[in-house]
C-alpha cells in the first residue's frame, strides 16, 4: 500500500524536521499547581531531555480549552525570549496539527525552534469529562440543538457514532474492551502510569455503565497533567543529546463534511481517519504494512479502533477484529498504545502518545528493565507486568489524533 | 431574546442569530419547520447561514413532516447534569428524517436529534427505552421552555408499524 509519490517533493517537507525533546509532569489528581507551574515544569523537563539552552529556543506554541496559561508567561518563566508564539483554542487532534504549523513556523523563517505544550488540570479544575464547571455554563446558541438533551460530554456525543459501527459492522463489547485490556497490560509496564493495573475483557464489561456503549473503563482517566516536545530542523536536530525522531509526514484537524455536526454526513461510523488517509501517506511515503507502532488516541475504546479502521491497519468494518487479534500488544507485529495511552497512562489531549512514540524510536523507553552503569536502560523484551515495554527495532511510528470522528490529525515518525 | 430555564440549565438565543430564532420559534408554535435552499431546493438541518450542497445564502423556511426512523442513539446511564440524573437511563437519538433521506447523497439524511419522550414529552421511564433502538419509527414532539423557544423531542410513531426488534446494544445494564 506504500504510496507512489517523489519522495523529494519539496511541499511536503518530509524527513526534514525533527523532535528533539519531550517531557512531562507527573500524572496525579489533584496536582494542586497551576496550569502555568505544570506547563513549566514539563517544558523545562523537556529541554533538559534534548539538553537545549534556553537561548536556543525561540517558539512556542500551546493549545487548550481556555483551561491553560499561554505561552508568554511559561516562556518568562523560563527565560526564553519568543521570536514566535501561538496559543490556540482545541483539544484532541491539535498536538500533530500544531507539531505541522511549528514546522511551517520555522521553514517561513519566523523561528529555529518550537517548544508545542498543553498544560491542564484535566481532574481538579475543568474536568475533560464535562462535569463540574462545563456542566453549569450558560447555553446558547447553536449548543441548543444538543446540550438541552443531555448531550454534552464527549462520550455522550460520540456514543451514536460508536453504537452505529456496532450495528453495521456486528463489533461486540468484548471486541472493543480489548483495547483497554491491551492498553492496561500496556501500562503496567510503564512507572509514570496513573493505573497501571492489568485487566481483563470481564473487568471491562462489569464496570458501570456510563452511556451505552461506553463503560467507566472505556474511558480514559482524567488527570492532571502537562506535557511538551521540541521541534527543529532535522539538520539542528543531531547537535543535541537524543537520537531525534525524524518527521515524515503530518496532518492537522484534517475534516469530514458537515464538521459542526458530523452525523449529517454518513456513514456516521466512519471517521476523519477516512480523509487523513489520503494525506498523510502519501506525505510520509509510507503505508500501513511500514508502520512498527501506533498511537491511536483513546479518549475511548472506540476511538482507537475506528481510527485504524479508517487509517487502512485493517479493512472496514474489520476494526473489532483488528483490535481484539491482540496485534496491538507488545512483543506482536504493531502494538498500540505502548504507554498506557489515555486509557491508563493519563489523559493528555494526545501529547503522551507522541512522546511515548518518540521514547520508543530512540530505543529509550523508561520502563522498569535496569540500568547500566552509563545510564542507558537495558530492554529485556519481557512484556510482563512490571517489567520492558520497549518495541525492539521500532523504526517508524504513526500517530492517530482524534478531536472527534468529524476532526483529527496524524504524525508519521522515523528513527534518526 | 428566546431565554429560559429548561432542566436547570439557562437556555439563550440571541435575537442576532436570526436562523436559530426562527427555527425555535417555529418549535415554540409545534410546527416544525426547517430552511429551503431557494437555489437547489434541498432542505438543511440544523439551522445554518448558507446551503452546505450549493452555497447560496438564501433560503425559506418550509413545513417539514416530522417523523423518521432511529439512525443511532446514545443512551445515557450515568447522567452529568444534576436534573437529568433521576431520568437515567434516558436516550438521546438521532432520526432519519423520512423527508429527502438519502439525499443529495446515499448516506445523508436529515439527522435530527432529541431525547426520547412520552407522547406527554416526558423523559421515558425504563420501560419505554427498552423499547426503542436503531430502526424504531419516530414522530416529533415538543417540550416548551419559554416564549419562542420549545426543543424537538421523538416519541414512538402509534401510527407506524414498528420493527420486530429495534437494534438495541447487546449488553443490559440495570435491567435496560
Amino acid at each position: 500500500m506504500t504510496a507512489d509519490v517523489d519522495a523529494t517533493a519539496p511541499k511536503y517537507l518530509r524527513d526534514k524536521y525533527a523532535i528533539i525533546g519531550v517531557g512531562e509532569t507527573t500524572y496525579t489528581r489533584g496536582s494542586n499547581l497551576t496550569t502555568r507551574a505544570l506547563g513549566t515544569w514539563a517544558v523545562k523537563n523537556a529541554m533538559e531531555d534534548a539538553g537545549i539552552p534556553a537561548s536556543e529556543v525561540d517558539g512556542m506554541m500551546s493549545y487548550s480549552n481556555n483551561d491553560s496559561t499561554p505561552s508568554p508567561m511559561i516562556a518568562g518563566d523560563l527565560g526564553i525570549r519568543l521570536n514566535f508564539y501561538m496559543d490556540v483554542y482545541g483539544g484532541g487532534s491539535s498536538s500533530e496539527a500544531l507539531i505541522g504549523l511549528a514546522i511551517g513556523a520555522i521553514e517561513a523563517g519566523m523561528c529555529n525552534t518550537v517548544v508545542v505544550f498543553r498544560s491542564m488540570n484535566g481532574y481538579s479544575q475543568v474536568r475533560i469529562g464535562g462535569t463540574g464547571v462545563r456542566a453549569a455554563a450558560p447555553i446558547g446558541g447553536d449548543a441548543v440543538h444538543t446540550a438541552p438533551y443531555g448531550w454534552l460530554s464527549a462520550g455522550q456525543n460520540f456514543s451514536p457514532s460508536f453504537m452505529r459501527h456496532m450495528y453495521d459492522y456486528g463489533t461486540t463489547p468484548e471486541q472493543v474492551a480489548m483495547v483497554k485490556v491491551i492498553h492496561s497490560e500496556h501500562a503496567s509496564n510503564n512507572p509514570k502510569a496513573y493505573y497501571k493495573q492489568r485487566l481483563t475483557v470481564d473487568d471491562v464489561l462489569n464496570s458501570r455503565m456510563i452511556v451505552k456503549p461506553l463503560h467507566l473503563l472505556d474511558c480514559c482517566v482524567e488527570t492532571d497533567n502537562a506535557t511538551a516536545v521540541i521541534v527543529t530542523r532535522a539538520e539542528r536536530a543531531y547537535d543535541y543529546r537524543n537520537t531525534p525522531a525524524r518527521i515524515l509526514g503530518v496532518a492537522g484537524r484534517v475534516c469530514k463534511p458537515r464538521i459542526d455536526m458530523h452525523f449529517q454526513h454518513g456513514p456516521i461510523s466512519t471517521v476523519a481517519g477516512y480523509y487523513i488517509k489520503d494525506i498523510i501517506w502519501p506525505n510520509a511515503g509510507v503505508g500501513p504494512e511500514d508502520i512498527d507502532l501506533t498511537g491511536a488516541y483513546d479518549a475511548f475504546t472506540f476511538t482507537s479502533m475506528l481510527q485504524l479502521e479508517d487509517y487502512g491497519f485493517c479493512k472496514k468494518g474489520e476494526g473489532g477484529d483488528y483490535v481484539s487479534s491482540g496485534i496491538m500488544r507488545l512483543g506482536n507485529e504493531r502494538p498500540n498504545n505502548t504507554s498506557g495511552g489515555h486509557l491508563c497512562e493519563g489523559y493528555t489531549h494526545g501529547m503522551n502518545m507522541i512522546i511515548e512514540n518518540v521514547r520508543q524510536l530512540r530505543g529509550e523507553v523508561d520502563d522498569y528493565c535496569p540500568v547500566d552503569d552509563q545510564g542507558r536502560r537495558q530492554h529485556t523484551f519481557d512484556y510482563s507486568g512490571g517489567a520492558c515495554r520497549q518495541v525492539p527495532d521500532a523504526n517508524i511510528s504513526m500517530n492517530l489524533g482524534w478531536a472527534m470522528p468529524g476532526t483529527g490529525s496524524s504524525m508519521v515518525m522515523r528513527k534518526g | 431574546m428566546p431565554q429560559g430555564e429548561y432542566r436547570g440549565m439557562n437556555l439563550t438565543i440571541l435575537d442576532i442569530d436570526h436562523e436559530n430564532v426562527a427555527y425555535f420559534g417555529h418549535c415554540a408554535e409545534h410546527d416544525f419547520h426547517l430552511q429551503k435552499c431557494t437555489a437547489c431546493g434541498l432542505l438543511r438541518y440544523p439551522p445554518g447561514t448558507a446551503c452546505p450542497w450549493c452555497q447560496n445564502r438564501e433560503f425559506e423556511w418550509t413545513p417539514v413532516e416530522a417523523r423518521g426512523t432511529v439512525h443511532s442513539y446514545g443512551e445515557v446511564h450515568q447522567a452529568i447534569q444534576t436534573q437529568f440524573r433521576e431520568h437515567a437511563p434516558y436516550m438521546i437519538l438521532i432520526v432519519d428524517l423520512d423527508t429527502q433521506k438519502g439525499e443529495p447523497s446515499e448516506h445523508e439524511a436529515l439527522r435530527v436529534a432529541g431525547n426520547l419522550v412520552t407522547p406527554d414529552g416526558e423523559l421515558a421511564p425504563p420501560e419505554l427505552v427498552k423499547q426503542v433502538g436503531i430502526g424504531s419509527r419516530m414522530r416529533m414532539v415538543f417540550a416548551d421552555v419559554a416564549d419562542g423557544l420549545a426543543l424537538p423531542m421523538w416519541t414512538l410513531d402509534e401510527e407506524a408499524e414498528q420493527p420486530d426488534e429495534p437494534w438495541r446494544y447487546p449488553q443490559e445494564y440495570n435491567g435496560v
